[in-house]
């Protein structure tokens, strides 16, 4: 008998709920109290449902005696980030220009959930509409690193990050467009998947970079990742850059946990010159931990990464400041009169709304992505960025050629502390120079901890990369580091983070 | 080529965000920066190369052209700044003269 819930796997607390050891609304108050007790100093959740989460687990324990046959993580909470709609729950995007918008919708995937009958504890915390690597970009304040409460917890899904690795909840729904899941994973000792371009629906995920987003799971196992993504996984026709295919096999993967045969790619431009020494060195031992089970290790060249991240901050910027025009304060959200103007007209309108409802970042990035789309410019930048991507996915199918999977450190630093970087947009850029090219190409990408860097104590992290549709290699793959690792340490990592103060 | 601080503004105006003397100023210097810094795609050996516009090679994705299910009026305008006659009440977008 465990005294703390919270500290179970998903996957184990499937199991206690299915044998009735445990109910789901037991699981899902303990959750909420954890919250209650931490979150005054993390600062995950933007918003909770404790009366919806509490509804739909009394809803599930019911049908459990009753013996209707129920999904598999029928009961589990789970934490979803702000930027997906959820029907009668805020939706804010970590920004003031939608203060207060209730979706009449859910997402898709949020749709996935509920069918599921998994309760939603709330609403995480994110940079504005995605952009940023660290959750400072919030217009309602950071969420903090669990394991050093002065430091970031990544971004842009530092809420989802934090509260799966404080125990909030055992994991927790994430978007990454660079990096958004794998980055923070990396620095808050926990796992993360960006699944294959349009395998996850995308309808409801309110769109940074629509060629970009993508929606997977943010746990603290590479199982609770494969159970996550089977439920949110799969064609949607209200997405019509969804793969018309069935999700790849990733629990079976996940639950084969093997390299034995696997030819592991390490990317030569992703890991050189301005990677921490400590996150170098988790990395190489871990490396080397998949030779030890069977992997064989090659060294891969992808020269067009050295443009990834230049190539990315065109990309994205452009299709943002269109995807972002449809903010102009008309039909839902914030409007803004301009002051000192009688009568305003609606542009004038919609000038002083964007100017009082967009943060610092998100007007950077319009601003750039509407020069880059610029005539006059339009070829020297954005036309530019198209093809260095078509390089960058070229240089991809070739390194598959050689390996099975590629892998690289997740970020370059461990997390650093709030406020370090908030005023030098480019090095905040740097955090998401290893992530960045798997979302330019499409191919699936996933984030595990690696340990912790000598010099700091804090998480590293690892990340795995395969081909477009082929996710299951990140599990199998991912699972059998994991487990080596967990033998290694002989338990979780994030056994190892401090107790986090309880609040009033 | 470097942006002008009059770019900026022209920028700001085609976004439409108003944006304060104080944010141009910061604008122009960190967007500068930002610029130098992606420009080095146009180093990259990029003849005869296809531009990539999308990750996924997708064509015209279409459904039944069939009613299905949307939201009601009331749904639609729950968010609205302000609504009449169950439409959206926008400022007013033509001149008075």
């Amino acid at each position: 008998m465990t005294t703390d819930l919270t500290r179970l796997a998903a996957a184990e607390m499937a199991r206690l709920l299915a044998a009735r050891e445990v109910s789901s609304v037991e699981l899902t108050r303990a959750h909420l109290d954890r919250t209650a007790d931490v979150d005054d100093e993390v600062h995950a959740y933007l918003c909770l449902d404790v009366e919806g989460a509490l509804r739909t687990a009394a809803e599930v324990d019911q049908r459990r005696i009753a013996g209707e046959s129920v999904h598999l993580l029928a009961g589990v909470p789970i934490a979803v980030k702000d930027v997906l709609a959820t029907r009668g729950l805020p939706t804010t995007c970590g920004s003031r220009i939608l203060e207060g918008w209730i979706p009449p919708y859910d997402a898709t995937l949020v749709g996935r959930l509920r069918t599921a009958a998994m309760p939603i504890l709330g609403k995480t915390n994110m940079d504005e509409f995605a952009m940023g690597s660290s959750t400072e970009h919030s217009a309602w304040g950071p969420s903090h690193n669990p394991w050093d409460l002065t430091r970031i917890p990544g971004g842009s899904g530092g809420g989802s990050s934090s509260a799966v690795a404080s125990f909030q909840a055992p994991f927790a729904i994430g978007t990454d467009t660079g990096g958004s899941i794998r980055q923070p994973a990396a620095v808050t000792g926990t796992v993360g998947v960006k699944p294959t371009y349009g395998g996850v629906s995308r309808y409801g995920l309110v769109a940074l970079a629509s060629s970009l987003d993508q929606a997977g799971p943010c746990t603290r196992s590479v199982l609770d990742a494969a159970l996550l993504h089977a439920v949110i996984g799969g064609h949607d026709p209200m997405d019509s850059t969804s793969i018309d295919a069935p999700v790849p096999p990733v629990v079976d993967a996940a639950q084969r946990a093997s390299v034995e045969g696997m030819t592991v790619g390490v990317v030569r431009q992703l890991g050189g010159e301005g990677y921490q020494a400590g996150v170098r060195e988790r990395f190489d031992e871990s490396v080397q931990l998949l030779v030890d089970l069977g992997a064989k290790v090659v060294e891969v060249d992808c020269p067009s990464f050295d443009y990834a991240l230049a190539t990315y901050y065109l990309i994205l910027p452009s299709e943002a400041s269109s995807n972002l025009a449809k903010f102009d304060g008309m039909r839902y959200g914030l409007r803004v009169l301009p002051s000192g103007v009688a009568d305003p007209d609606a542009e004038q309108v919609m000038a002083a709304t964007r100017d009082a409802g967009f943060g610092p970042e998100v007007k950077r990035r319009i601003i750039l992505g509407t020069y880059a789309l610029s005539s006059g410019y339009y070829d020297a930048y954005y036309g530019q960025a198209q093809k260095v991507r078509r390089l960058i996915a070229e240089d991809f199918a070739r390194a598959f050629q050689v390996a099975d999977v590629l892998v690289s450190p997740t970020a370059p630093t461990t997390a650093f502390p709030i406020g370090e970087k908030l005023d030098d947009p480019l090095a905040m850029y740097l955090n998401d120079v290893a992530t960045i090219p798997a979302n330019l190409a499409g191919v699936p990408g996933m984030s595990i901890p690696s340990g912790l860097a000598s010099e700091d104590g804090l998480p590293t992290g690892i990340q795995f990369l395969a081909p477009a549709t082929e996710d299951d290699r990140l599990y199998a793959a991912g699972a059998a580091l994991e487990a080596a690792l967990l033998d290694r340490w002989g338990g979780p990592l994030l056994d190892r983070a401090p107790e986090l103060p309880k609040g009033a | 080529m470097s942006l002008t601080r009059d770019d900026v503004a022209h920028l700001a105006s085609l976004a439409r965000i108003d944006l304060s003397e104080a944010e141009l100023d910061r604008m122009l210097g960190e967007l500068t920066v930002i610029l130098d810094s992606v420009a080095v795609v146009q180093q990259a050996p990029t003849d005869g190369v296809e531009p990539m516009s999308h990750p996924l090679p997708l064509t015209n994705v279409t459904r039944p052209d069939v009613v299905r299910p949307s939201l009601t009026a009331e749904q639609a305008l729950a968010g609205a700044p302000v609504e009449e006659q169950q439409r959206f009440s926008v400022p007013r977008i033509l001149a008075e003269d």
